[in-house]
């Protein structure tokens, strides 16, 4: 008995010791981040960086519901973070130990206020729109070349989706960004009714649906196995550079829905539990500094909340209208807020009987 | 005091590795769904002592089992894991059963080898083998590439993301499973029993019906539980190879828990599902039982 008591004060002991201070534990989206920041981290702050990865709101967000994740970062999408921050979730940012909070951008600041009100929770990290990843050559060779690539009318209308159905289509499976596309009236409407009319478009088009997958597209469509994704701005740029080095002719590109299109934004937060919350403000002050979240955009080809950051932009990200629109796209952009649970589980049964037939 | 330190130890497992999770399932399942941490309602409060267990009885139902039985989603969703079980346990059988008797008729020296061959791919990690059999069936996979090599096919084929991709999957994962215990049964049997039904009359093939068979039978119906039972439940093998539209109740799991974050209903699900599983287990059980029986 005496040694089992032993063993266990032993494992304890590890146990508190590896979530202890020296540790910052990050749980970020995949694909997300240049990694050589996270050892540009390790070196700056003598803290060691755990960095985890997931492709999905839901999986964080059931980490964060079912508590003691162990993570001290976390970056939810705003309307999770939202739900989350309702649940007591998140704690509030110590502003003064963000001495590089003046580097964030108001333009994206006032937009995540619908989120998280006075931004007190969290930060914005990175922020994009749900759009159209197409291989033009092969779109191009099937619909012709006035094929509607920057249109919705692209992935919603049967008689394009039959004939692209050849060459594969994927779209994201993730109820909140896919049935506001096609709503048609509100895209944020919190409707049963409307959000109902979602549901035959989608349902017309199913069959030529390969697979509904939220991180897959991103080399499918690089290298060549499908030519249409629904998916997220970044990661199809991400998949037209992969595409790009591995010289296989594959050319891909990407457009916000010229319809309107979602903008989203990914926010990092700190949990309630979090082990280490110093080093946790310690990471998203060096996330914060202008040239790391530069680097990191300039990397995953994603726009970020950070005025300061845009100097150290490469053209090819700074200079696109994919990434950073322009005033008449910001225009056409809307933003989506939470559901309730009851229409949330009549959205995700909608969803199921739009996948499965059933 | 030392049979009893016997008898308790099997029932101090089960108490901690079973029942304990079921109960506390359970009650969740019988809770209501609420955005807090953790996300659900009422919650056991400990300091309350006794008043506070009684409060959580209180408000405890079975509305969630109600909601089950409403939608037509989660008795089609069960029914079909139960085909697919099905389906692959027996393909598993037909795949399995001569791998086992060919192993067992192989020479002595060389049955140590054959066995190790089956337990081999455990080494590598068996997600990172479903994996592989993306690559393989993929539309232009290594597949494709070898049969269009050979001439057989010039059409990139559609076999991942379909039911097809979630049998082969089973079958391939859980076949050592079938094999051994298959392998263990015929390995003890007495070859002089084939050819006393040879001097019989028998022929090979009769003899292999009216005598290997029934003496494997106790291996057969261990390799069956053992590839029925974990594949009802199955959830990375459906999800990773199967489509859209292949329905398992692990997917509609996995939706209730991440999409809905309804523990309670999830749970209700979960409940359920052991259910099933418990018949085929208590068949089992009993299989075992009477043949240790007619053993002993």
């Amino acid at each position: 008995m005496k040694t089992k008591l032993m063993t266990m004060t032993a494992v304890t002991a590890l146990v508190a010791g590896v979530a202890g201070a020296e540790e910052v534990r990050v749980y970020n989206w995949s694909d997300y981040i240049d990694e050589s920041l996270l050892e540009k981290f390790e070196a700056e702050t003598g803290l060691t960086l755990v960095y985890d990865v997931f492709d999905s709101n839901e999986v964080l967000e059931t980490k964060m519901l079912a508590g003691g994740s162990g993570y001290d970062v976390v970056v939810p999408t705003g309307s999770f973070l939202q739900r989350q921050i309702a649940a007591g979730a998140f704690q509030k940012l110590d502003a003064s130990k963000l001495p590089n909070k003046g580097n964030l951008w108001s333009v994206i600041e006032e937009r995540t206020a619908q989120y998280d009100p006075a931004n007190e929770y969290s930060i914005n990290y990175m922020w994009g729109t749900t759009g159209i990843g197409v291989n033009v050559g092969k779109v191009q060779e099937i619909l012709g070349e006035d094929a509607p690539i920057g249109s919705l009318d692209l992935i919603f209308n049967p008689a394009n989706m039959e004939k692209l159905a050849e060459c594969g289509v994927h779209f994201l499976d993730a109820p909140t960004e896919v049935i506001p596309a096609y709503i048609g009236e509100d895209p944020d409407s919190k409707d049963a009714d409307v959000i109902e009319k979602a549901k035959p478009v989608l349902q017309a088009v199913r069959p030529y649906v390969a697979k509904f997958h939220s991180s897959e597209y991103i080399n499918a469509l690089a290298n060549g196995e499908i030519c249409v994704a629904f998916g997220w701005s970044g990661d199809v740029l991400q998949a037209r550079d992969r595409a790009a080095e591995a010289e296989n002719g594959v050319e891909i590109a990407y457009n916000a829905p010229s319809e309107g299109a979602l903008m989203w934004f990914d926010q990092m937060a700190i949990p309630v539990d979090a082990p280490n919350p110093e080093g946790a403000h310690k990471f998203l002050n060096f996330i914060m500094d202008a040239e790391n979240m530069a680097a990191a955009s300039n990397y995953v080809y994603y726009a970020n909340g950070n005025k300061a950051s845009q100097e150290f932009l490469i053209e090819d990200v700074i200079g696109d209208t994919a990434i950073y629109p322009d005033e008449a796209t910001l225009e056409n952009l809307y933003t989506f807020s939470p559901y309730d649970p009851r229409l949330q589980r009549t959205v995700t049964r909608m969803w199921t009987e739009i996948k499965s037939g059933v | 005091m030392r049979r009893f330190t016997l008898i308790a130890v099997p029932y101090l497992w089960l108490l901690a590795l079973f029942l304990v999770p079921f109960l506390i399932v359970l009650k969740i399942s019988l809770s209501d769904y609420a955005l807090s941490i953790p996300p659900y309602a009422p919650t056991l409060d400990f300091s309350a002592g006794w008043q506070g267990i009684k409060d959580l009885m209180s408000k405890l139902d079975f509305e969630n089992y109600v909601f089950l039985t409403e939608d037509a989603l989660y008795w089609k969703a069960y029914l079909s894991s139960l085909k697919i079980a099905l389906i692959s346990t027996v393909l598993t059988l037909l795949v399995g059963y001569p791998i086992a008797y060919g192993m067992a008729r192989a020479a002595p020296e060389w049955r140590p080898t054959l066995l190790m061959l089956v337990i081999l791919p455990f080494w590598t990690s068996f997600l990172i083998r479903v994996y592989a059999w993306m690559g393989i069936l993929a539309s232009e996979g290594v597949l494709y590439q070898f049969l269009s090599f050979l001439g057989i096919v010039d059409e990139p084929l559609k076999i991942l993301s379909t039911n097809t991709a979630v049998y082969i999957g089973i079958v391939y994962t859980y076949l050592p499973f079938m094999i051994l215990p298959i392998y263990a049964a015929l390995e003890k049997m007495d070859d002089s029993l084939i050819e006393a039904a040879e001097d019989l009359g028998c022929s090979r093939m009769s003899a292999f019906w009216l005598i290997t068979i029934p003496l494997s039978k106790s291996g057969i119906i261990a390799g069956c539980f053992l590839v029925f039972i974990p594949t009802i439940g199955e959830f990375v093998i459906p999800s990773l190879l199967g489509g859209s539209d292949t329905l398992m109740i692990g997917k509609v799991l996995w939706e209730e828990f991440f999409s809905n974050r309804d523990w309670p209903v999830a749970s209700a699900v979960a409940i359920i599902l052991l259910l099933i599983l418990v018949i085929p287990i208590v068949l089992f059980q009993r299989n075992q039982q009477l043949q240790r029986e007619a053993e002993g």
